[in-house]
């Protein structure tokens, strides 16, 4: 199933990507072929398989629930964009 | 002097033979000299460097210095460097100044190695020729016009070129491996956990690993061990007990069972690949080892459900550049989104696009069961079809790429043909395995990389075998003349 410029258009979207109408089109070509790739996936008789999650089947480790960390904010916010009194700055949300 | 392995070097500063600051002062001159046409490295490191060696150099002095104390080495731009601009080959990142270390990056300090730079690279590793990098393509130092391989391309022409006696790499397809057969280096992919992925930018979180691009098995076996280990910021990093990767580099190989998978040897594998990779299989041999063909039959489909799998968490992982707290942002956005949207447009480049609307469409509604699912699934039945084939043999054998090295350019419009350079290395990363590619012959004058896979926590036994071969070959010296 061939994806079209309008369904690129779409996902790129979702993915905060801004396309111009000939970069769709190129986009569109290529990620068709690759699909066409991908769909041989389908042929793996999977029914009695689980999806493998980790290779070596292990578990999010927890750790105690204790401050661990010191603020920092001034050596992260150092390397922003952009930053007024402690807070990211971005253009105006709320009119 | 560069034309010395790690542990040459290391003999050399314990013997005062010379000292760091020399060796360094060295690398970094070959470096001036040599990395215009190669451009191996994004950024020189040289005033941290000669820090470190003086630092080093007093460790020593004082008899508190390791075995690599004072060794240099590069590292990929894939790890964050406190201080240093750690771009992972992107726009996005040209202007990141880490605010940390990577936790490989602590180990490499804490040891007394000294950082001559930081590595070219595909652009957030994904790539298999070096091309996509924001800083341009890296030259292969056996002929200029070719590419070294990627995504780790900066590091394998850099210790090529002996402008570093050793680098860092990462591997999520093949990007330690793929970059050292095309280059003639001893590469390792660590088992996955083996190797903290704490401040290494993420790509493909459960295929990430970071690993050695070296000249020798030897030299690889000390790097990891500076490497290897348990670190709890890294969520996926096992605590299992790291070994001196030394102890069993001499380790007899009699009655060692190597198997040949067939998938590794049919249609679409180079034929002076093939015979290369058998010449060195008949070493193996003569050195007391055993032959067994085995069947890996999932395999043909690791490429598919790599390039599910790799984009699906590569468009999540790659959703923190946004522009708001770190790296690239566009001039004079009109309102949120088209912050975002321009800022990630224009700060990533065709490849890290292209597979974020792979990832992206799908992981979307209506298709994860189709793709994302049945990738997972398929990745079950390549772990099982290798736990099927350690059962008749010890480790596994082939050719690390289908081909030789290709020219610049040959295939950057052709993503399909770039994603098959990593057929035979895709599948260890999909079933968490480790792997290593070592220098086995050399064919049209471009060498020729031996691939070995081992079982889970094998490390020690692939080095040891690739260490028995280099003692009986001496295809692992061999360097590239124009940088001799």
């Amino acid at each position: 199933m061939a994806l079209r410029p309008e369904e690129v258009a779409k996902v790129a979207n979702l993915a905060r990507l801004q396309l111009s109408s000939a970069e769709e089109t190129q986009f569109t070509d290529k990620l068709n072929v690759i699909l066409g790739m991908i769909d041989e996936l389908a042929k793996a008789d999977t029914s009695a398989i689980a999806p493998m999650a980790h290779p070596l089947d292990a578990v999010q480790p927890l750790r105690a629930d204790a401050v661990t960390e010191s603020n920092q904010r001034e050596a992260y916010q150092a390397i922003a964009p952009a930053v007024e009194a402690g807070l990211y700055l971005v253009p105006k949300v709320i009119e | 002097m560069h034309d010395k392995t790690l542990a040459e070097l290391a003999k050399g500063l314990a013997a005062k033979d010379f000292s760091s600051v020399e060796l360094t002062r060295h690398f970094l001159d070959r470096i001036r000299r040599f990395d215009g046409g190669l451009n191996s490295f994004i950024t020189v490191t040289e005033d941290q460097a000669l820090a470190q060696a003086v630092a080093a150099d007093a460790r020593r002095a004082a008899g508190t210095a390791g075995v690599l104390t004072g060794v240099p080495m590069a590292q990929k731009d894939i790890f964050c460097t406190a201080g240093v601009r750690t771009s992972c080959g992107s726009k996005m990142l040209d202007n990141f100044i880490s605010p940390y270390n990577a936790h490989v990056v602590e180990q490499c300090n804490t040891a007394g190695l000294v950082m001559l730079g930081k590595t070219n690279m595909d652009e957030f590793a994904m790539g298999s020729s070096n091309e996509t990098s924001f800083y341009g393509p890296v030259k292969n130092p056996w002929d200029t016009a070719k590419v070294p391989g990627g995504s780790s391309g900066g590091s394998a022409a850099a210790v090529a070129a002996r402008l570093a006696p050793a680098a860092t790499g990462t591997d999520t397809g093949g990007s330690i491996r793929q970059p050292a057969a095309l280059c003639n280096l001893t590469g390792l992919k660590p088992t996955y956990g083996r190797v903290s992925r704490w401040g290494m930018i993420a790509f493909a979180s459960s295929l990430d690993q970071a690993g050695p691009m070296t000249q020798t098995a030897e030299d690889a076996a000390l790097l990891l061990n500076v490497m290897a280990g348990y670190d709890a910021k890294d969520s996926t990093c096992i605590d299992h007990p790291v070994p001196d990767y030394t102890a069993s580099l001499n380790d007899s190989l009699a009655g060692l069972r190597v198997g040949l998978p067939r998938q590794f040897f049919g249609a679409g594998l180079d034929a002076g690949v093939a015979a290369a990779v058998e010449a060195a299989v008949a070493e193996l041999q003569k050195l007391g080892a055993t032959v067994v063909e085995i069947d890996l039959p999932t395999s043909d489909l690791s490429v598919a459900a790599y390039y599910v799998i790799a984009p699906a968490e590569c468009s999540s992982n790659l959703s923190r550049f946004d522009g708001v707290r770190f790296g690239y942002r566009c001039e004079n956005p009109k309102d949120l989104t088209d912050l975002y949207k321009r800022s990630r447009s224009e700060g990533f480049g065709e490849e890290v696009k292209r597979r974020i609307l792979i990832g992206t469409y799908a992981l979307s509604a209506g298709y994860y069961d189709a793709y994302y699912v049945q990738a997972q699934k398929v990745r079950r039945l390549i772990k099982n079809d290798f736990a099927r084939a350690f059962e008749q043999c010890d480790i596994i054998a082939g050719p690390t790429s289908p081909c030789l090295a290709f020219g610049i350019g040959e295939k950057k419009a052709d993503p399909l043909a770039m994603y098959l350079s990593d057929v035979y290395t895709i599948a260890t990363n999909l079933a968490g395995l480790p792997g290593m590619s070592l220098p086995a012959g050399f064919h049209q004058k471009l060498p020729v990389g031996l691939q070995l896979i081992g079982n889970y926590w094998s490390e020690a036994k692939l080095l040891n075998v690739a260490h028995r071969y280099q003692q009986v070959t001496d295809w692992h010296r061999q360097m590239p003349g124009a940088f001799a």
